[in-house]
């Protein structure tokens, strides 16, 4: 890294059309900080990770130091401080993850890839350039083990079905996920991210992207199997509490 | 005693094809609740739910009701003063990322509208104006799916300006999060929202005084939320026939780990280990060995825990915690010490920083357990590892360092000669892999 200082790096690297969405950003909050999750989300969709000059973009924007943007990019995980490929794959190797598979997933795609956690197999950026990482709880715990890549899900995986995909990934293909939206790349996920989501028809087909796994849906398949209901609700809603008169 | 049940309430429209639509929730009975509660006082509605016992479901369990009552509000004919004249907020926790816990994610897939129908209602009865929904970055797919029911909504005259003449406006922004388990804890969520690295604040004062940008905020989890339109429509009496005196209500049961049927189990609080294994096909590979009621952070409990009652009070007289009833089960092949090491792993990368106990003594727990599994314990390494929780817990700034002390003191309290044996054992005998760790016995899929 140069000695250069942050300040200096030019945010000119950002087009027109960053700059408009970046300020679209900054007037959701009332005070303008608050965009800066969101900002750094929209400088990863354009350059692939978080640089210098997205460091300085950020801080004009915002008005704030260099300093106090790269403490927030150096906190959280989904940040990434160098270039990756064109897919992220995440595999979760915390404790029920693992216990089911994960750890041997993930041991598996380190050898299959040649990449260490956070590493790039193939030139990063290009096309079916991959970015390994091992990640933790996703929040998917009855369809263990799961990875995700670029943030869709694949569930229910095995080492081989893991193996393949990334096979898949690295031959320029984009398997479609067990729930989520058809597979794009990781920069694409990172605009939405910062909640550009495209055309209102583009957003329609990713959102009907398939979610309702047997599992998420096995206590209401049993319920309805054993004719299992909640309480019956009144025919109206009941008159709300009174309360006290205030003084 | 009568046969216990499922009660499928927050999660009943999840079969329905393109339940995730405005047009399949309208059809479910979507915003009819709305309709009632801005008929209504604000302050009907915080006494509504505070009669129902709605407490929180996002771990801590704090009654919505009187959670909303804090915040201040102004007295009719006054001018509001202090906190009361400052804008309120309410912020929904999103972030769901406790090991184990996988009913929000689902949830606001399935059911995004649900989440938007709660939030109107929560916001009008504590006069917010605007929502935040912090949403975990991770979570793409849910944030694509709140995205769209809160355009469909905007359409719909159910939020903006004026909601179905009313005269109160209300705005919702998604906020997608970056990846910190912390983030999760109420201010250091808050903290995030506001553009700075995640780190919890002190409390006193509380969100509801000072919280989004030192103003009145309720903080509320995705499932709280989405329980308050039923409550509304249903009435506390009927909430209450669900559930316990103290733990009233339905709740999603997730169950992961070597059971046949894992998945999420709407039933109504207080429902039995045995009760729920037994829905969920039994357990599978092995007998049971260990479980955690509620995700890593609350102790764990064994086999004798079959039937404690699974609501706040009976876990808490387990010497555990209900948590996010995220129930992951372990069979007998899997070795204690390794999956504590495993989540200790978490902790400490998750661990924020600010606070020597846990960014020292989580640091320090992990790098004692993986020496461990490498078979280079020592006798004194257990009293050791207790000794260092006994300094974590109760005294670290947040509840992340008591969820990290939580596994390895309960590991030990139940297992403690797995610990102990495996410092017996010299460096070279069988059963390491190649990395030189005890690396886990076949995986039962």
């Amino acid at each position: 890294m140069s000695a250069a200082t942050n300040s200096e790096a030019d945010a000119s690297v950002f087009d027109e059309l960053t700059w408009q969405q970046a300020q679209e950003i900054i007037a959701r909050y009332p005070q303008p900080r608050s965009a800066l999750l969101p900002l750094l989300h929209l400088v990863q969709s354009v350059q692939g990770y978080v640089s210098q000059e997205g460091i300085a973009f950020c801080a004009q924007l915002l008005e704030i130091t260099t300093a106090e943007v790269s403490a927030v990019v150096t906190f959280y995980t989904m940040y990434k401080r160098t270039p990756g490929g064109e897919h992220l794959v995440s595999v979760c190797t915390n404790t029920l993850c693992a216990v089911l598979g994960g750890e041997e997933i993930y041991t598996r795609l380190c050898e299959r890839l040649g990449v260490g956690h956070e590493e790039t197999a193939g030139a990063p950026g290009s096309p079916g350039s991959v970015t390994l990482e091992h990640a933790e709880c996703l929040a998917a715990c009855d369809l263990a083990p799961v990875l995700q890549v670029n943030y869709e899900f694949y569930d229910n995986q095995t080492p081989e079905s893991a193996v393949a995909l990334v096979d898949a990934l690295r031959r320029g293909e984009r398997p479609a996920p067990t729930r989520g939206a058809p597979l794009t790349d990781w920069r694409h996920a990172e605009l939405q991210l910062a909640g550009f989501f495209g055309e209102p028809s583009q957003l329609r087909e990713a959102v009907d992207g398939p979610s309702a796994a047997p599992e998420t849906l096995a206590g209401n398949r049993l319920a309805e199997q054993k004719g299992w209901q909640a309480p019956a609700m009144p025919e109206q809603a009941p008159p709300l509490p009174t309360v006290a008169e205030k003084k | 005693m009568t046969e216990r049940t499922l009660t499928p309430v927050v999660t009943g429209r999840w079969g329905s094809p393109t339940s995730w639509t405005l047009d399949t929730y309208t059809q479910l009975e979507g915003y009819t609740a709305l309709r009632t509660a801005l008929a209504a006082d604000p302050d009907q509605l915080i006494q509504l739910v505070k009669d129902s016992g709605l407490r929180g479901r996002g771990g801590a369990g704090f009654p919505a009701g009187l959670k909303w009552s804090f915040i201040p509000q102004p007295k009719p004919g006054e001018q509001a003063t202090g906190a009361a004249a400052k804008p309120k907020y309410l912020v929904v926790n999103a972030d769901e990322g406790e090991p184990g816990t996988c009913k929000d994610v689902p949830l606001m897939m399935a059911d995004p509208h649900s989440l938007i129908e709660g939030c109107i209602i929560t916001s009008y009865a504590i006069r917010a104006h605007e929502c935040y929904i912090y949403v975990r970055g991770e979570m793409l797919h849910c944030n694509r799916r709140l995205h769209q029911a809160v355009a469909e909504a905007y359409q719909a005259g159910y939020l903006g300006k004026d909601i179905l003449g009313s005269g109160f406006d209300l705005d919702v922004i998604i906020h997608a999060g970056a990846g910190a388990y912390i983030c999760g804890e109420e201010t250091a969520l808050l903290d995030s929202l506001e553009g700075r690295r995640g780190q919890p604040r002190l409390k006193p004062p509380f969100p509801a005084t000072s919280g989004l940008y030192a103003a009145p905020t309720v903080v509320n989890n995705v499932e709280t939320i989405c329980s308050v339109p039923y409550i509304v429509n249903g009435g506390s009496d009927w909430f209450r026939q669900m559930g316990t005196e103290k733990s009233p209500g339905p709740k999603i049961y997730s169950i992961s780990g070597h059971v046949q049927r894992p998945g999420q189990y709407e039933a109504g609080l207080g429902i039995t280990l045995r009760e729920l294994l037994d829905m969920a096909g039994g357990m599978k590979g092995g007998e049971l060995k260990f479980w955690t009621p509620g995700g890593s952070s609350t102790p764990l409990l064994t086999a004798e825990h079959l039937d404690i009652p699974l609501d706040f009070e009976g876990a808490a007289a387990a010497g555990s915690m209900l948590g996010t009833t995220a129930i992951m089960v372990f069979n007998t092949s899997v070795s204690v010490p390794w999956a504590v090491m495993k989540w200790t792993e978490f902790y400490e990368h998750e661990s924020c920083g600010k606070c020597t106990p846990c960014r020292e003594g989580v640091y320090w727990l992990a790098q004692i357990l993986q020496r461990m599994l490498r078979r280079e314990g020592t006798p004194t390494d257990v009293e050791t590892m207790l000794d260092v929780c006994d300094n974590i817990l109760g005294r670290s700034f947040c509840a992340l360092g008591d969820g990290a002390a939580s596994p390895i003191m309960s590991g030990i309290k139940y297992f403690r000669q797995e610990f102990l044996d495996l410092c017996a054992e010299q460096p070279d005998q069988p059963g390491l892999g190649s990395q030189g760790r005890l690396t886990l016995v076949e995986s039962h899929r």
